[in-house]
């Protein structure tokens, strides 16, 4: 259903992205242009500060530490990203030989001696570094604060309310309905901090996405990577001798599996890439895309105020009330995605796990 | 080609994504997850056996009530069996002395009766005894006012001795 709905929402988004870019090139000979896919992409696209608005004179941004080496001197270097805006704005090419590559997303590129740029190592602590560094400090702060109430009561004299006693439900749903019923009774233990680390981590992540100037952390590909390869590790690595019995040699006539070609293996190894690629591919799509659609249609907003003239009021304002619905309903719908996103990740992981755990049912 | 920025890889973004999740996986592995779920499941047990403890608890009372209905039951029975042997014990006794009474009375009056009855026998012949002295005594004193003279003595000895000769 959820996925059906996300159709339907990426269909919306792109009918708006045309009407956008049809608005866009309508406008373009009164006011200043408005770059509807710059914006957005700019919004789900990392940053080296975290911005927060801009007028002519002042820019609300706070500048993050980048940490680069040096491609040519292999020296690590660390320092603010405004450094390389002063120097920039100074009309230099770059601070130390560093600059932003406006070509490249933005990214800190380097000037080499012989006139060409490369990408150095790139360590930075960016927008989206700086939203996972608070997300961990969120959640472990929330489970050390809930762990330390149990500390100082006794298990058996009382149970926490507020917020530990919603924590506790939360934590123990998880581990009854979804881990325990999905990894299996008999070894599900060993993989319910893990799992249960990758749900808040995404929770919180996805939830701080939505809070305005929030960056999009679970909607890019390295983190849902990240993720999805922990779950392919942790899947892998404990997967029983059943579990690779039934990647190499399953239950199947021998032409099918050893001679003239072993397709079942071939099939199956696929499988081993192909679950945690569909996983990372799941929790960013939905995530980008729900960004996508917010942005969207903030940017409606400033496209048909922008039109100028008599068009800008009318046709704005209408489109304005217009937009401000539908954003506030697509916040509200998020809320819902950054829930629903986090358990289905989770969910599929347990699923792979217990899998990987088959019981022995199959006859010799 | 030029991907857009969430799409590109970017191995700093990875690095930092990995430490902060394994610092936040080890934490939470070591002093968050456990705690939490240790505490439920302990407090899940104690509330299993403090059910268990209830139930066996309420079987215990509704025995010990069962039984003391038991005891209170054969107590009455107990009473009412008492009741009904010593109304029983009463009545036999009553019978018993009744019988008695009238077997003790009925020898009393025979005893009375023989008693009497010697009684009157004795008096019979003390008064037969006496009547008989009585009557000697008068028929010596006639015999006597009779035979006061010889003669008379002598006549009356003859005819006694012509009535033995006759």
């Amino acid at each position: 259903m959820i996925h059906n709905f996300l159709r339907n929402c990426i269909v919306i988004a792109a009918a708006l992205f045309s009407f956008s870019s049809a608005a866009l090139a309508s406008g373009n000979h009164t006011g200043e242009k408005i770059d509807v896919k710059e914006i957005v992409l700019g919004h789900l696209g990392d940053a080296y500060e975290w911005h927060f608005f801009a007028t002519e004179n002042v820019e609300g941004a706070i500048p993050l530490p980048c940490i680069v080496r040096d491609e040519e001197t292999h020296e690590w270097k660390v320092f603010m990203s405004s450094r390389i805006h002063e120097a920039m704005e100074e009309g230099e090419k770059g601070y130390e030989g560093f600059y932003f590559n406006e070509e490249k997303n933005g990214k800190i590129y380097q000037y080499l001696s012989d006139g060409t740029s490369v990408r150095p190592l790139d360590f930075s602590i960016t927008k989206n570094v700086s939203q996972i560094l608070l997300a961990s400090l969120i959640i472990i702060l929330v489970f050390l604060g809930c762990a330390r109430w149990y500390k100082g009561h006794d298990a058996k004299v009382d149970a926490p309310g507020g917020f530990v006693g919603m924590m506790e439900a939360l934590v123990m749903y998880l581990v009854n309905d979804l881990i325990k019923s999905n990894v299996g009774e008999k070894h599900y233990r060993p993989f319910v901090p893990y799992l249960l680390t990758v749900f808040f981590f995404i929770l919180i992540s996805n939830l701080l996405g939505l809070v305005p100037g929030g960056a999009n952390v679970t909607g890019n590909i390295n983190i849902t990577f990240f993720l999805a390869f922990c779950t392919m590790l942790v899947v892998n690595l404990s997967g029983n001798k059943e579990y690779w019995k039934e990647i190499f040699w399953p239950d199947v006539p021998i032409m099918l599996k050893a001679y003239p070609l072993a397709i079942m293996p071939i099939i199956e190894v696929f499988g081993i890439i192909s679950k945690p690629f569909a996983l990372m591919v799941r929790l960013f799509a939905n995530m980008m895309a729900g960004h996508a659609i917010l942005l969207s249609f903030i940017s409606i907003i400033f496209i048909t105020c922008s039109l100028g003239s008599w068009m800008a009021y009318v046709v704005g304002g209408g489109m304005t009330i217009m937009s401000f619905l539908m954003i506030l309903f697509m916040n509200f719908l998020e809320c819902l995605v950054a829930f629903v996103q986090a358990y289905v990740f989770t969910l599929l992981s347990a699923v792979f796990i217990g899998l990987a755990h088959p019981a022995h049912e199959h006859k010799a | 080609m030029n991907l857009p920025g969430m799409l590109t890889p970017d191995i700093g973004l990875i690095f930092w994504m990995a430490l902060a999740f394994i610092i936040v996986l080890l934490i939470l592995a070591k002093f968050g997850f456990p705690v939490i779920i240790k505490m439920v499941e302990e407090r899940q047990q104690f509330i299993s056996e403090s059910l268990t403890n209830a139930r066996s608890a309420n079987e215990k009372l509704a025995s010990i009530q069962a039984e003391g209905e038991k005891i209170l039951r054969e107590a009455r029975e107990e009473q009412a069996k008492i009741v009904k042997d010593a109304m029983a014990t009463r009545d036999a006794i009553i019978k018993e002395a009744k019988t008695k009474a009238t077997t003790e009375g009925e020898k009393l009056l025979q005893e009375a009766k023989a008693q009497i009855l010697v009684e009157k026998e004795n008096a019979l012949r003390e008064i037969r005894s006496q009547v008989a002295e009585l009557s000697i005594r008068v028929a010596e004193q006639l015999v006597m006012e009779q035979l006061k003279d010889d003669y008379k003595q002598e006549t009356y000895i003859n005819s006694i001795l012509d009535k033995i000769e006759k």
